[in-house]
């Protein structure tokens, strides 16, 4: 993985007297909460319903298992033994003290971590798929330069007040498991017909309140210009991005209000004037950074291991493990292996101190010290020897780490919700703890198949719910928290929005309707191979929509 | 209002002119783009210098080569979260090649000025009863840059790799104070 050189580590470190000094200003009253409120946002630093919340990078979501045993010392220390990681890579800490905040900020600064942007108008925390350098249907390795993006995106000092938010998303496998399409710039590595690897550039996705899929901006970049190209999109967006309309103010609606060609025309006119200029990747930066990233020494092992197949036959629940959570490595022998933070009845994304220090002691047993966060709110040791499946898994389990539900309807991913978010117009976690329970039977699990469920405490959209196969949004009607469902949302490469089934739902109905919506598919779908999502993509939402609420029209409501 | 340049409070004896009002004669005035692209012409033939005050949806390229007969141009931060003026500070200097003064005026926030020195922006307008001990600190909160930007700092990329940066400055060595120290 990378590691700071001398340049890394010094801004990191005056980042942090940075914020401490901007603390200390407002502890002394010297800034008002108004003023402090950029600067602190532009740290992840939050203000919620409860106390403040600080969210940390990490970046395209790897950690090695000394940043992982330092979260779980944060949360200790500084937290209430617990900590969330969301769908941006991020992991937040909902119980910091203001004064407290610099040290935390030390103590990641001592292991290669920080808050940089992780909030704020500027180009947030760059992800990347979860299984970068081990897919097996990997073109290059997005690590490398979703790293380039992060040093150049970091303090940038003519895009960090840009009129929103900005997220890049970077992957380099045919399956897209960073959502790009999702992003304001998603960037694909891909061959060309020469054969050389570029990136193909989709701009102007994004989820909240008007949810728009990215189009496609350049079909191929070569990799030496893609911080100038990157710089032509941002400084278009900077200076023509609307600045009157909160709501309006995302990348996706000038995109839309331009139109595509358009907008892809205006960038590639700037990017013709920057891109031999000084942002010019030099080949021997690249190269640099590519020897962090290369593959750690292997050992060659039979693909086929007796032990891990006997252990299958022995222990079912094992088997039902390795099947579910288990994804093919590009190396043989070894296996990648997804943890679960969606045990039955928890908080998805949560993770506890112990179970943090859990994960750094099997990644320095089991995967060569190194743990990734997936947008999907789960981790991956990306390195394990299939002959040390079983050990792993046995010490999972009794940690509540050994849940198999990859991909099922319980892998459910959700934002705090009101149970802390200020934004929030409902409880998302819940819903969520309950769901996992009432599906929480395995071969309930099985039966249904693949399926993403997604929910979010407000249009706002962090719990992705328009591109969950199943999207819960929750809903504020005249004071009492409702449920609108949606269905047929995807975010992979097939990325499509989900349609909404009818009126939302009460707390109490919540559960019964997804039940409804699952039984419907099941007594419908052609057979197994059918997924959900297949299903609703032929059938369309009115057999939901009649099993709900009979044939009687829908009920308008206000929250539709 | 005072002016923040060269690390001092200094005062400010510009003017900005409305587009109805009367111009003076030995002054020195900015002007809208509107009424300099208007009285650009007369506005020279003047005994004093004259500047352009940029609106901040107002493309700078609209000035094109006259950039070169301004003495001063000033672009707005009407709040600190509109951040359009970086851009077009970074294209007056990188672009147009403008070298003369370049003003903030408006909300000019600490914590936001070393970034708009890094833009190119050599002077801001102040209160004059401004403190700017904390504008001048801000100015050293960092000692490192990843983006090239107006200020011809080396970048880091450069730094780790001085082969390639002194190909690209023209063969001038890249070794300063900042190498030295990064590399002791």
């Amino acid at each position: 993985m990378y590691r700071y050189d001398e340049f890394d580590a010094t801004i990191v470190r005056e980042r942090v007297e940075q914020f401490r000094g901007q603390v200390a200003r407002r502890l002394a009253g010297e800034l008002t909460e108004d003023q402090f409120r950029p600067l602190r946002l532009k740290n992840g630093l939050y203000l919620q319903l409860h106390a403040y919340m600080l969210r940390i990078a990490i970046p395209y979501g790897v950690l090695s298992s000394r940043q992982v045993r330092k979260l779980a010392y944060i949360a200790r220390r500084y937290d209430r033994g617990f900590g969330h990681f969301t769908t941006r890579q991020n992991i937040q800490f909902h119980w910091p003290q203001l004064p407290e905040v610099p040290d935390i900020l030390q103590h990641l600064a001592d292991v290669e971590m920080h808050a940089i942007q992780t909030s704020g108008n500027c180009i947030r925390n760059v992800t990347a798929d979860q299984f970068a350098g081990v897919a097996a249907d990997e073109v290059e390795d997005p690590r490398i330069w979703a790293e380039i993006v992060r040093q150049w995106s970091t303090f940038h000092p003519e895009f960090s007040y840009l009129p929103r938010k900005f997220k890049i998303a970077v992957t380099g496998a045919q399956d897209d498991r960073a959502a790009i399409r999702t992003h304001d710039i998603g960037l694909r590595l891909v061959k060309n017909d020469a054969g050389e690897t570029g990136f193909e550039v989709w701009v102007g996705g994004g989820l909240g309140r008007t949810p728009i899929l990215a189009v496609r901006c350049r079909a191929f970049l070569p990799k030496q210009h893609l911080l100038s190209y990157l710089e032509a999109i941002l400084r278009t967006y900077n200076l023509l991005g609307r600045r009157d309309n909160i709501y309006k103010a995302r990348i996706k609606i000038l995109v839309q209000a331009t139109g595509g060609e358009k907008f892809a025309q205006m960038v590639e006119e700037e990017w013709e004037k920057i891109k031999d200029g000084p942002l010019h990747l030099p080949q021997a930066e690249v190269d640099r950074i590519h020897r962090y990233f290369a593959p750690p020494a292997y050992e060659t092992l039979p693909d086929i291991d007796p032990a891990f197949e006997t252990a299958k036959l022995e222990h079912p629940e094992f088997a039902r493990w390795a099947r579910v959570n288990l994804v093919k490595h590009q190396v043989p022998g070894y296996a990648i292996v997804n943890i679960a933070l969606k045990s039955e009845g928890g908080v998805p994304g949560d993770a506890s101190a112990d179970q943090m220090d859990l994960l750094a002691e099997v990644a320095d047993a089991f995967s060569l010290g190194e743990v990734r966060i997936t947008h999907h709110q789960n981790v991956v040791l990306p390195y394990v020897r299939k002959r040390d499946l079983f050990a792993l898994w046995q010490r999972l389990k009794p940690a509540k780490l050994a849940t198999s539900n990859l991909g099922f309807i319980s892998d459910i991913i959700a934002c705090p919700g009101l149970d802390y978010c200020n934004l929030a117009n409902a409880r998302s976690i819940p819903v969520a703890q309950r769901l996992s329970r009432h599906f929480g039977d395995p071969r309930k699990l099985d039966e249904i198949g693949e399926l993403r469920l997604n929910i979010s405490g407000c249009i706002n959209a962090c719990g992705h719910h328009h591109v969950g196969h199943i999207g819960i949004l929750g809903v504020d009607k005249q004071g009492q928290e409702f449920y609108q469902v949606t269905v047929g949302g995807s975010s992979k490469e097939d990325a499509s929005l989900g349609k909404i089934v009818g009126a939302a739902f009460s707390e109490d109905d919540i559960v019964p309707a997804i039940d409804t919506i699952i039984n419907t598919y099941l007594a419908n779908r052609t057979d197994r191979s059918e997924r959900f999502l297949d299903y609703v993509r032929r059938a369309g939402v009115d057999p939901f929509k009649e099993a709900l609420y009979g044939s009687a029209p829908a009920r308008r409501t206000a929250a539709e | 209002m005072a002016l923040l340049q060269h690390g001092a409070l200094q005062p400010n004896n510009w003017r900005f002119v409305g587009d109805d009002a009367a111009i003076p004669v030995d002054e020195p005035v900015t002007v809208s783009l509107k009424r300099w692209q208007a009285e650009g012409e007369s506005l020279r033939g003047r005994n004093a210098p004259v500047g352009v005050r940029l609106k901040n949806d107002e493309a700078p390229q609209a000035l094109g080569q006259d950039v070169h007969r301004l003495s001063l141009i000033e672009v707005e931060f009407p709040k600190f979260t509109d951040g359009r003026a970086f851009s077009q500070a970074r294209i007056l200097r990188d672009k147009l090649g403008y070298k003369g003064e370049l003003r903030g005026i408006g909300t000019i926030l600490r914590d936001q000025y070393l970034y708009m020195t890094r833009c190119g922006i050599d002077s801001v307008e102040l209160p004059e009863d401004k403190s700017i001990d904390g504008y001048l600190a801000a100015l050293k909160e960092f000692s490192a840059w990843y983006q090239p930007a107006s200020d011809g700092r080396l970048t880091v990329i450069e730094l780790r790799h001085p082969a390639n940066a002194n190909a690209r400055r023209g063969g001038a060595p890249v070794v300063t104070a900042s190498v030295a120290a990064h590399s002791a």
